[in-house]
């Protein structure tokens, strides 16, 4: 089936190569990181995660987000997902590769990552995590593989496949839960230690989440012509919508619980993110344009009219992931580090090679992502032929 | 169904899950064993439990002899610049070390003195419990939170869950950055966490630990925590101190007298 990826025009070509060459630059920076050290990023003493810790936990979200097409479609055989399944568990599958990349380039010593499979400590989230997020990488290429090889061979898939889709539906709950974990179970680190972090990851996921699947439909459908069909777009239109005022809702919660109570360690976080504490503010403009553009976009969605016209619905995805990337990728991973645990503020930047790395993850990502639809493209054209 | 057998059955269920989590590490099982939720209060466990006590009445302004000991017999590097900086022990104002307190009308002597912040070896520790590899833990027979530098992966997981800013990660090669080469403790390479380490080296070979030993002034004592006539139970009997964010229930073993 893998053969299918190999046959493109030439735009397609184009745009592998560029893929390669973007992931060359992120390999070629990575060996600098490799040789010289983390030194080589903005993180420090004091932020000590940073921009790559934060892209992992933003693609856990992406990759949980497929359930928001997989649990109707087979739990409700809501037939207008038939065609969208697919390319949810794809974009599973590729999101969970860069996950496990991001969380590679951020170690110290990845050559010592399998300890964590030599020494498996229960109590350690993380080990929870690593085991979360391999079997969901699993799960969906087993089941995403398996049913479009027999709708290929034109044969209903086989039985046994059913079970480990079911499966994969608490399970994709499971990995966004457990990321959660890793940050809310901490003491001392008052921005993250709250009941709601998890909720809050799995409401923005499925805000995101199927933003970033709408948005590659359209350029599918620009590209390849395939159509995910109009009435399963505007379904998960309302799924972001839903998603996103969940989302916003908990974080007015965090800003409730901490500034009613008015205890200074749960303000801080918030206030130096969102105001700036004692003159130190390099995150507020990008707070303040995740409210605003997630906002914005929301309000699009809340209206039926602009909602289902195309402009408008990519518009507004667009504004939907920007704002939760910030606030995910950005804000939440940066904040919990500021105030640092002496309440000093200690600023990070990322510096140009991490940013390289970081690209270059990405790209990986979504090479493997035009590859897998690149097949399942193939075969469902395969079908209507 | 009646009453009984439900109560049993939703009993047993609860104790089941309880012991899951206990048995896998995830909950300390003190946190079910007592009816008051009072994990500050209560004693820690059996064994020797090392610990020290710093009187910081007596810790003398602008000198830093139990940082430079700590750092040259460890092969502490020193870096120009905080971002790749490593310290196990160190000096940081009123505010910093102990921001929980209470910072109104505080005396100005009190304010304007520096304190010494290190690894308080926790009874209960974050760190222990977030580390994937097990490569740092607490030692069961007397407490001292170590660390295997050999096995960690350099995740950093351990430093986002220390609520005192103890932990250091190699950001680069420490070796070319080591004053002096200390015989006494092995250096480290670029991608593992270090810290504090109670001196177990030295512990070893019957010595206080350094900052112990260098200090002029006597402000630092060492004992073990457990035995209630030791030189550092003596002094908790007589002083009134503090521990670091007491209110975390880590159970540091680092006390401090204001």
């Amino acid at each position: 089936m893998i053969e299918k990826a190999l046959k493109g025009d030439r735009i397609y070509w184009g745009w592998i190569v560029l893929l390669l060459v973007i992931i060359s630059a992120g390999v070629f920076s990575y060996i600098n990181q490799l040789t010289t050290g983390l030194t080589l990023t903005g993180m420090g003493r004091d932020v000590s995660w940073g921009v790559y810790i934060a892209q992992f936990t933003f693609l856990v979200g992406v990759a949980a987000s497929a359930v928001m097409v997989v649990l109707p479609y087979y739990l409700h055989d809501y037939k207008a997902f038939g065609k969208i399944v697919i390319i949810g568990e794809f974009l599973a599958v590729a999101a969970t590769i860069m996950c496990v990349l991001f969380i590679l380039v951020d170690l110290g010593r990845p050559d010592r990552v399998l300890n964590v499979l030599l020494y498996p400590t229960p109590h350690s989230m993380l080990f929870w995590d690593a085991t979360v997020l391999n079997g969901y990488l699993l799960l969906n290429i087993v089941s995403g593989w398996t049913v479009l090889g027999a709708e290929r061979k034109g044969v209903p898939p086989p039985k046994w496949v059913k079970p480990v889709i079911y499966l994969s539906i608490p399970w994709a709950f499971s990995i966004h839960t457990v990321t959660a974990f890793l940050y809310a179970g901490l003491p001392g680190r008052h921005l993250w230690l709250t009941a709601v972090l998890a909720p809050r990851f799995l409401a923005s996921a499925f805000a995101a989440g199927p933003a970033i699947l709408i948005l590659v439909s359209y350029i599918l459908k620009k590209t390849t012509g395939f159509d995910a069909g109009k009435q399963a777009i505007n379904k998960l239109s309302v799924i972001v919508t839903y998603a996103a005022i969940l989302n916003f809702f908990l974080l007015g919660m965090e800003f409730f619980t901490a500034f009613y109570s008015n205890i200074p360690g749960h303000m801080h976080g918030l206030q130096y993110l969102f105001f700036g504490l004692h003159g130190e503010g390099q995150l507020v403009p990008w707070m303040w344009l995740s409210v605003i553009v997630g906002f914005g976009s929301l309000l699009v969605l809340l209206i039926p009219k602009l909602r289902t016209s195309s402009p408008w619905l990519i518009a507004a995805c667009i504004g939907i992931v920007v704002s939760i990337w910030i606030d995910k990728g950005v804000g939440l991973i940066i904040g919990g580090f500021v105030p640092s645990p002496l309440e000093e503020i200690v600023g990070y930047i990322p510096n140009l090679n991490e940013i390289i790395i970081t690209i270059g993850v990405w790209a990986i990502g979504i090479l493997i992502l035009t590859l897998l639809l690149k097949v399942a493209v193939a075969v469902k054209a395969q079908d209507q032929a | 169904m009646n009453e009984n057998r439900r109560e049993f059955i939703r009993k047993t269920g609860l104790g089941v899950l309880a012991g899951l989590g206990v048995a896998s590490g995830i909950f300390p099982k003190s946190s079910f064993e007592t009816a008051v939720a009072s994990t500050t209060h209560e004693n820690s466990s059996s064994g020797t439990r090392w610990g020290m006590v710093i009187d910081t009445r007596k810790c003398k302004e602008g000198c830093t002899k139990c940082i430079d000991a700590c750092h040259e017999v460890h092969n502490v590097p020193q870096f120009d610049n905080a971002k790749d900086e490593i310290k196990w022990i160190w000096k940081s104002p009123y505010e910093n070390v102990f921001p929980g307190e209470s910072g109104q009308f505080v005396s100005e002597e009190t304010r304007e003195r520096s304190y010494l912040a290190l690894c308080n070896h926790c009874d209960n520790p974050p760190c222990v419990r977030a580390c994937p590899t097990q490569a740092t833990f607490k030692r069961s027979w007397d407490g001292i939170v170590a660390m295997d530098y050999h096995r960690c992966i350099g995740c950093r997981f351990c430093m986002a869950a220390c609520p005192y800013g103890a932990r250091s990660f190699n950001w680069r090669d420490p070796r070319p950055a080591i004053q002096k080469r200390s015989q006494a403790y092995p250096t480290r390479e670029r991608g593992v966490v270090e810290k504090c380490n109670f001196c177990s080296e030295r512990l070893a070979q019957g010595l206080k630990p350094a900052c112990v030993a260098e200090c002029p002034e006597g402000a630092l004592t060492f004992g073990d925590l457990n035995d209630s006539q030791s030189e550092v139970r003596m002094l908790l009997e007589k002083n009134h101190t503090l521990q670091r964010k007491s209110e975390l229930g880590t159970r540091p073993s680092v006390f401090y007298i204001i």
